[in-house]
């Protein structure tokens, strides 16, 4: 039991660190504040501290700009860069199909289960917007 | 060094089975103590005794096993308020701090009146916060809060100013868990006397590591947890002066705690079963019983003495490095080192120290009011016990060198 422990945090944790990442946290795309939103989002983890805001703005059914605005550790802040350069251009049904999967397939690495919160955060505060903005 | 002779660490840590596994690969440096301590052998093999050989409900069954049962139990109860130098009568066991101050919040809280105050402190865990927020709401009492000075310290100039004859209790934590700010809790105790209040003191994080004398420091009530000082989880302390516990009303009711039960109205058991509502943490009891015995044996002062050259020694190496910043008073403090590193958050930070076998914490410690006084999000937070070494020092600072490097800072 514990060897399979010990091989399954190595593997996630050694992964983790990878250049693409740590450039995305270091020079995250797309961060800054968007006056002329459609909508709006904020998330915040209270166990780390994470903070995301997202703004999004929606043209013509597409989304032709998305911003962000926080803090956080390097995954949570890689995963949304990497997010709002992926949102450009695509529609709402297509954001709101997005899953745990893509997200953890754009990051392209292994994740734990304490360091997964971090990462879903952005996707937490897109659809959480979303849904906001449909009501 | 001669501080290293004080405690035959090699001995010591061969009673802590889990001291000597792997983590990722990497030998355990076990640095997150002040979430909670590992366990000596003899503390684990306490509670298989009660479960394997005398396991039976207490103060129930007129039967051998509950007897045995029973007299542990009380044993128990014996062993940890000497470790106090308490009386047995007042000292109630709590599933936890956190336990024993909602206990106080209510039984305390619940008798104030619109207009009293309470004084509490930036520094408090949410345990010593939260409880009395909410009682505060219900009743319409004032709290009041102590700050902080730049380094961390409490502000005693604003505590003396905050501390007035409207002030019914005061509740401060003794050694800050987040940054590790010993307070001087005597002058506080002092301070709330002068007014007729009463005083709480959250010890959860100066019990485990230094002698602790009720009757000296002469607080109205002490706090503190089992598992932060070997002991097992789920067991806590609740001190109390007798006359302070004896006005108080319960705040659990049901079995054990009663005297004559009713079916209009009842009256309570003595001291301090008054405040043990059902069947207790039995194991756990035993468990801290044995946990202090272990303690005693060291000494408190010894324990004190070598934590106090090990923590300087953490801070000076870890001071050294590049980007480091620590948080909290670089004297008056205990064995717990709050820090960041620039362009590193902490949760990345306890990920890369992880991968080296290094258990730290990063967050806000429960501590979300002195994070924001400090204006951070959280820190790295490596807290020491007796049973780490100067190696283990070592290792941290290494560590915490080849994450910067990891995140490309030279």
């Amino acid at each position: 039991m514990i060897s399979d422990f010990e091989s399954m945090t190595t593997i996630e944790e050694d992964e983790i660190y990878k250049e693409n990442i740590l450039d995305h946290y270091k020079h995250p795309r797309n961060f800054g504040n968007l006056k002329n939103y459609t909508f709006k989002s904020k998330e915040f983890n209270p166990v780390c501290g994470d903070e995301i805001e997202m703004f999004i703005r929606f043209e013509d059914g597409k989304i032709i700009e998305a911003k962000f605005i926080g803090r956080g550790c390097a995954i949570s802040q890689a995963s949304v860069s990497m997010l709002t350069d992926y949102l450009e251009g695509k529609t709402l049904k297509q954001v709101k199909s997005l899953s745990k999967e893509d997200i953890l397939d754009m990051l392209g690495i292994q994740i734990g289960i304490v360091r997964m919160n971090c990462a879903l955060l952005p996707l937490k505060a897109l659809h959480s917007g979303v849904e906001e903005y449909e009501r | 060094m001669k501080t290293k002779q004080l405690l035959n660490l090699e001995k010591i840590r061969k009673d802590f089975p889990i001291l000597s596994t792997k983590v990722n690969g990497q030998p355990l440096v076990y640095l997150d103590n002040a979430a909670t301590t590992q366990k000596p052998e003899i503390v684990i093999q306490s509670i298989n005794d009660f479960y394997t050989k005398y396991n039976a409900n207490v103060h129930r069954g007129i039967h051998k096993l509950s007897e045995t049962a029973t007299f542990h139990f009380e044993l128990a109860h014996k062993k940890v308020s000497e470790f106090i130098n308490a009386d047995f009568e007042e000292v109630v066991f709590t599933r936890g701090t956190t336990e024993s101050l909602n206990l106080l919040t209510y039984s305390l809280g619940s008798e104030l009146k619109t207009g009293d105050e309470v004084v509490l402190t930036v520094m408090e865990h949410h345990s010593n916060l939260v409880p009395w927020q909410q009682m505060a709401k219900k009743i319409g009492f004032k709290l009041k809060f102590i700050g902080i000075t730049s380094d961390g310290r409490l502000d005693m100039n604003q505590a003396k100013r905050l501390i007035t004859e409207n002030t019914k209790i005061v509740s401060v934590v003794h050694i800050s868990n987040a940054i590790g700010t010993v307070n001087p809790v005597k002058e506080l105790v002092d301070l709330a006397h002068k007014v007729g209040a009463v005083i709480v003191v959250d010890a959860a994080q100066s019990v485990p590591h230094m002698a602790i004398d009720v009757r000296e420091l002469d607080c109205d009530f002490l706090v503190f947890s089992g598992h932060k000082m070997l002991g097992p989880t789920g067991i806590g302390v609740l001190y109390g002066k007798r006359k302070l516990l004896e006005k108080m009303q319960p705040f659990l009711y049901g079995g054990n705690m009663i005297n004559e039960v009713k079916l209009e109205d009842s009256t309570w058991a003595d001291l301090p079963w008054k405040f043990e509502a059902g069947t207790p943490n039995i194991a756990g009891t035993i468990g801290l019983g044995v946990a202090v015995g272990y303690l005693k044996n060291i000494g408190m002062k010894n324990i004190e003495a070598y934590e106090k050259e090990l923590s300087k020694y953490a801070y000076e190496q870890l001071g050294k490095i590049k980007g480091v910043t620590i948080y909290g008073p670089k004297d008056e403090r205990s064995c717990v080192l709050s820090f960041n590193v620039d362009g590193i958050h902490p949760h990345d930070m306890s990920t890369l120290l992880d991968r080296d076998g290094v258990a730290v914490r990063g967050g806000h410690h429960c501590a979300m009011p002195l994070m924001k006084e400090l204006d951070v999000s959280g820190t790295v937070r490596a807290s020491f016990y007796f049973y780490n070494t100067f190696e283990e020092i070592d290792k941290l600072v290494e560590s915490v060198i080849k994450s910067r490097k990891v995140f490309g800072y030279d």
